[in-house]
């Protein structure tokens, strides 16, 4: 549920955690993402970091600048005064997907799971638009949802050691796409070209919390036309 | 600005990176902070040989690289006691050295700590991406091309003969750190203490955990008696923001002091280490053991206010001595 008041917990002497519910739903994430625009049109003295998440952000001082109790009267200051009309619309990305074979070793299991064919897995995962929730695990890494019922999948038994990047994973009610090349759990159907993560660009990361994801299937011999 | 070759890596040790204070304002794209997993050893370094107390050094782990200095350069050396030479000869640590042209940097072996920092006048150049120097090894980004250091890698520094002066300066012996084979860390309990019942925050809080070899930059991996959560709560929470010092407890109720390389968890944290003991986290080595003490916001709060005012005063005594030639 969304909090009618928010829960503020200190992460240590520097840190402070500002729940706004307790679970995975765009109404709490919207919530979040206006808090989280809201300041960073408008940042506050002494903040230096803030990782917005599900339900949550994380607020991190320069403990010389501001402290945490200031802080935490600022942010339900903030909250009461934030208009959400004047929050700008999160983009809508369509993000080219090569699905199943060596680029999606998983998708044919998850078929299995769920007793369709490997196609009807990719006609339901194309079929709609993702939330992005949060970027976090590593750099650039969407966590997105919800998936449809049909295709609510757990997590590989034993994780992969090296899952490659681009890799558009599944785990419960979430899907995913590993922005670089990292050991990970989630079931691989299928790879994007495009380039999730940057360190060189601005911003690093081709998507943002709140962004709308739409997943296009398309042919391995395409790929090349979709990297940057 | 002119850079200058400075530093040759002769041999590498089993992991050296190039590291500031770190990577700040990027947690929303999931980038962490990086940076030295103690921050106050390389502030102090820097500040030794005239640098601004963001430059970026050398982190040295467990086993020191040699290094030949290809022009002449201020450096000096904190943190850990790997036992730093130079040519052979025994150097004073928490002390700004002359490093001659051809001259050898080496380290004779580990007395206490886990990563020591080499600063060098001028600092390290490399790229700085998203505000900082510091090495991302996981994603690859950041230091010298994102990885750790290796055989024949060059070095440069700006303007390095800048920092070149006749008088050594040494930071105060009453301030240098020890780091104890059976540490104390100072923590505030939570965010997520309120999980875990009495009889498991008086077993963490009354407890000496061991610290494994597991142990890396991402975190320190703590063995001891099982921590449990209540009973009834799922095994994971909702994956949100985590700050330096946060000590997790994942399923298998064995703490984790995360450092700087996480930015976002599932993880319940039972308690966060203070950010006047952080740099203490970073130098906890395998086979060390650990015990945790709660202290209040306003303890940690003085004793953070305590170690920035020695930071401080250190900074102005060293400065006339960094005078431009």
């Amino acid at each position: 549920m969304l909090y009618r008041t928010p829960q503020y917990r200190i992460m240590g002497d520097r840190s402070l955690l500002v729940e706004l519910g307790n679970h995975i739903g765009i109404d709490v994430n919207k919530r979040v993402r206006e808090l989280f625009t809201t300041l960073k049109l408008a940042p506050l003295e002494g903040l230096v970091e803030v990782i917005p998440a599900y339900a949550s952000l994380l607020l991190i001082v320069d403990p010389l600048k501001v402290r945490l109790s200031l802080l935490q009267k600022e942010i339900q200051h903030t909250l009461k005064t934030l208009d959400p009309s004047r929050i700008p619309e999160p983009k809508t990305v369509d993000i080219p997907v090569v699905y199943g074979d060596e680029y999606g070793p998983d998708l044919e299991w998850v078929a299995r799971y769920h007793d369709v064919t490997p196609d009807e897995v990719v006609r339901l995962h194309t079929a709609q638009i993702y939330h992005v929730y949060m970027i976090g695990f590593v750099p650039g890494f969407p966590y997105m949802g919800e998936l449809p019922k049909t295709l609510v999948t757990p997590r590989r038994e034993t994780p992969r050691t090296v899952v490659p990047k681009g890799s558009v994973g599944l785990a419960q009610a979430q899907t995913g796409i590993y922005a670089s090349q990292s050991p990970g759990g989630w079931q691989i159907i299928g790879r994007t070209p495009l380039t999730l993560f940057n360190a060189a660009k601005t911003p690093p990361a081709l998507l943002q919390m709140g962004d709308q994801v739409r997943f296009v299937a398309i042919q391995a011999d395409e790929m090349a036309r979709w990297q940057q | 600005m002119a850079t200058v070759k400075t530093l040759e890596i002769l041999t590498p040790g089993p992991l050296t990176t190039v590291q500031d204070r770190g990577r700040v304002g990027f947690g929303r794209f999931g980038v962490p902070q990086s940076g030295a997993a103690d921050t106050f050893s390389i502030r102090i370094g820097n500040l030794l040989v005239g640098n601004p107390e963001n430059d970026a050094g050398l982190e040295i782990t467990l086993m020191g690289p040699t290094i030949k200095a290809i022009t002449e350069a201020a450096v000096s050396v904190t943190g850990a006691d790997l036992q730093p030479m130079i040519n052979g000869e025994p150097i004073q640590m928490w002390r700004s050295h002359l490093l001659r042209k051809g001259e050898v940097l080496s380290f004779k072996g580990r007395r206490s700590g886990c990563r020591t920092y080499l600063a060098i006048g001028g600092g390290i150049s490399v790229p700085v991406v998203m505000g900082s120097r510091s090495t991302n090894l996981a994603a690859r980004f950041g230091g010298l091309d994102g990885r750790p250091l290796k055989k024949g890698d060059i070095l440069c520094s700006e303007l390095p003969a800048a920092h070149l002066k006749t008088e050594a300066i040494t930071f105060d012996c009453a301030w240098i750190p020890t780091y104890a084979t059976e540490e104390r860390l100072r923590v505030i309990a939570g965010p997520q203490d309120h999980h875990f019942s009495d009889s498991s925050k008086e077993l963490f809080f009354s407890s000496r955990f061991r610290v494994t070899p597991q142990s890396d930059r991402t975190g320190i991996r703590l063995v001891g008696p099982r921590i449990e959560a209540r009973e009834g709560l799922e095994a994971s929470i909702l994956s949100e923001g985590v700050a330096p010092g946060a000590i997790q407890v994942p399923g298998d109720a064995q703490p984790i002091i995360l450092l700087g390389e996480t930015v976002t968890g599932g993880y319940r944290k039972i308690a966060t280490v203070i950010s006047a003991d952080l740099h203490l986290s970073g130098q906890l080595t395998p086979g060390n053991t650990v015990e945790f003490v709660e202290v209040s916001m306003d303890t940690a709060d003085a004793l953070m206010r305590e170690m920035e005012q020695l930071i401080r005063q250190f900074r102005n005594k060293a400065a006339p001595h960094h005078l431009p030639n």
